[in-house]
């Protein structure tokens, strides 16, 4: 299977081993970092600055959790496991997220204090939807063909995200001197971890080898280059190169943050798998 | 006898066709999920009607009730005794599919249909449904439903919601 080779169907790729593994690497980085950011974002509910932001970020976190699924779903399909237990009872080791991702939303917890960071959230959200956009232009050119189906329904709806966030970025870039001020420090959290988002993983050549995505270089620089025009545009200086943590989330290797979070998420799932909503 | 079934499929895939127009969108009670465009295909054998549904949105939450519905109201069809409800995205859902005239049924219901034709760059204009005003405001992009925006028209002082283009 060369790079020249398009995969119809999970049976297809199950034919090859390797072309599988890689697959499965993939489907598991672009599931968790949603599924986790979803997560994150469904801890602002009821705590976004007014209620209409409330209902905008709630549907956002809803649009990423239905992406994850997809992913689960098509890890489900190539026989990995059942999709809610992908999500849900997996050990925080087996999660391929970025670790910008699992980063809690700001001092205290949403049942305890919480005294979240907006500018936080705005900033991640942002810097993240603009990585999620480069990468599923490119998985519409993967040789995967569900992930090309799925994508481009996903770009349909991301872009809105992406014109949410806009409009805060540019309001907050040019409002107060301490909305500013917070902008720019959430601009440099955020940034000590973005690096890692264009990182494929410990099987990266593989997943790239067999076409699934484009190569890091080549995500991080559309990716760079387009979050620098829009920093640029609302004013904001560039940080530079972005930095990754110390922990590699996509080799598995996590925060206390992240066991915090598959905990509270899980559980209920873990007490009573059949429970319904 | 191989052209005899043929023909009583024919029959039966028109006869789900038509149950289809009663199947609502759970979300706008007033237009069919044919007039929505998100029937694909319809296809009977042996009795089992299998349906491929086009979602609006990878994460609706109203798919599987419309998994539901669809399965609930196709088995009051003849011969109809098994329905099965696949998601496809091969072709993928866009706001054009929706059928010309059931956006004026949107527009009965307060509700500004999509843009017909809609390109990227292209400016998202919306007229209110109440009184035609192009004078209106996006107040928030996301609304009660991910397909969904909340506007305010200047004209006649009215909230109303419009459906995004997605294209
Ligand atoms: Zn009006």
């Amino acid at each position: 299977m060369g790079e020249l080779l398009q995969v119809e169907t999970a049976q297809e790729a199950l034919k090859n081993q390797e072309y599988t593994q890689a697959l499965v690497d993939l489907l598991f980085q672009l599931a968790d970092d949603d599924f986790i950011l979803a997560y994150r974002g469904s801890e602002w509910l009821g705590l976004a600055p007014h209620i209409e932001e409330d209902v905008a970020f709630s549907s956002m976190a809803q649009d990423m959790m239905g992406h994850a699924v997809m992913y689960y779903e098509m890890l489900e399909e190539l026989g990995v496991g059942k999709a809610d237990d992908l999500a849900q009872l997996r050990e925080a080791s087996a999660f391929r997220n970025a670790i910008l991702v699992e980063r809690q939303n700001g001092a205290g917890g949403y049942n305890d204090d919480p005294h979240y960071d907006w500018a936080y959230a705005i900033v991640r959200s942002y810097v993240y939807g603009l990585h999620k956009k480069v990468r599923l232009e490119s998985l519409l050119k993967s040789s995967y063909s569900p992930l090309t189906l799925i994508s481009r329904k996903m770009l349909t709806e991301h872009r809105y995200h992406l014109m949410h966030w806009q409009v805060w970025l540019k309001q907050l870039a040019n409002s107060t001197p301490d909305a500013r001020a917070r902008l720019e420090a959430a601009i440099a959290k955020v940034w000590s971890d973005a690096g890692e988002l264009s990182d494929l993983g410990p099987n990266a050549a593989s997943i790239t080898g067999f076409g699934l995505i484009e190569a890091e270089a080549t995500l991080r620089e559309v990716w760079l280059k387009e979050t620098q025009a829009i920093f640029e545009a609302a004013n904001l200086s560039w940080p530079g190169e972005p930095g990754a943590a110390k922990e590699r989330g996509r080799a598995g290797e996590h925060t206390a943050d992240l066991i915090q979070a598959l905990a509270t998420l899980s559980e209920v799932y873990r007490i009573d798998p059949a429970a319904s909503w | 006898m191989a052209q005899v079934n043929e023909h009583v499929h024919e029959h039966q895939e028109a006869t789900c066709w038509e149950l289809l127009q009663e199947v609502k969108d759970p979300e706008i009670p007033v237009i069919s999920m044919v007039e929505m465009g998100m029937i694909h295909k319809v296809k009977v054998e042996s009795g089992v009607a299998y349906v491929e549904v086009l979602p609006t949105f990878v994460g609706c939450p109203a798919l599987e009730i419309m998994k539901k519905n669809i399965s609930e109201k196709l088995v009051e069809g003849e011969g109809i005794n098994e329905v099965q409800v696949r998601f496809v995205y091969d072709p993928a859902w866009t706001s054009d599919r929706i059928a010309l005239d059931a956006r004026d049924k949107l527009k009965s219901f307060g509700i500004a249909p999509p843009p017909v034709g809609f390109q990227p760059g292209d400016t998202w204009e919306v007229t209110c449904p109440y009184c035609d005003s192009p004078y209106t405001t996006i107040e928030n992009l996301f609304g009660p439903a991910a397909c969904r925006s909340i506007l305010y028209c200047k004209h006649c002082k009215n909230p109303f919601e419009a459906l995004k283009p997605i294209y």
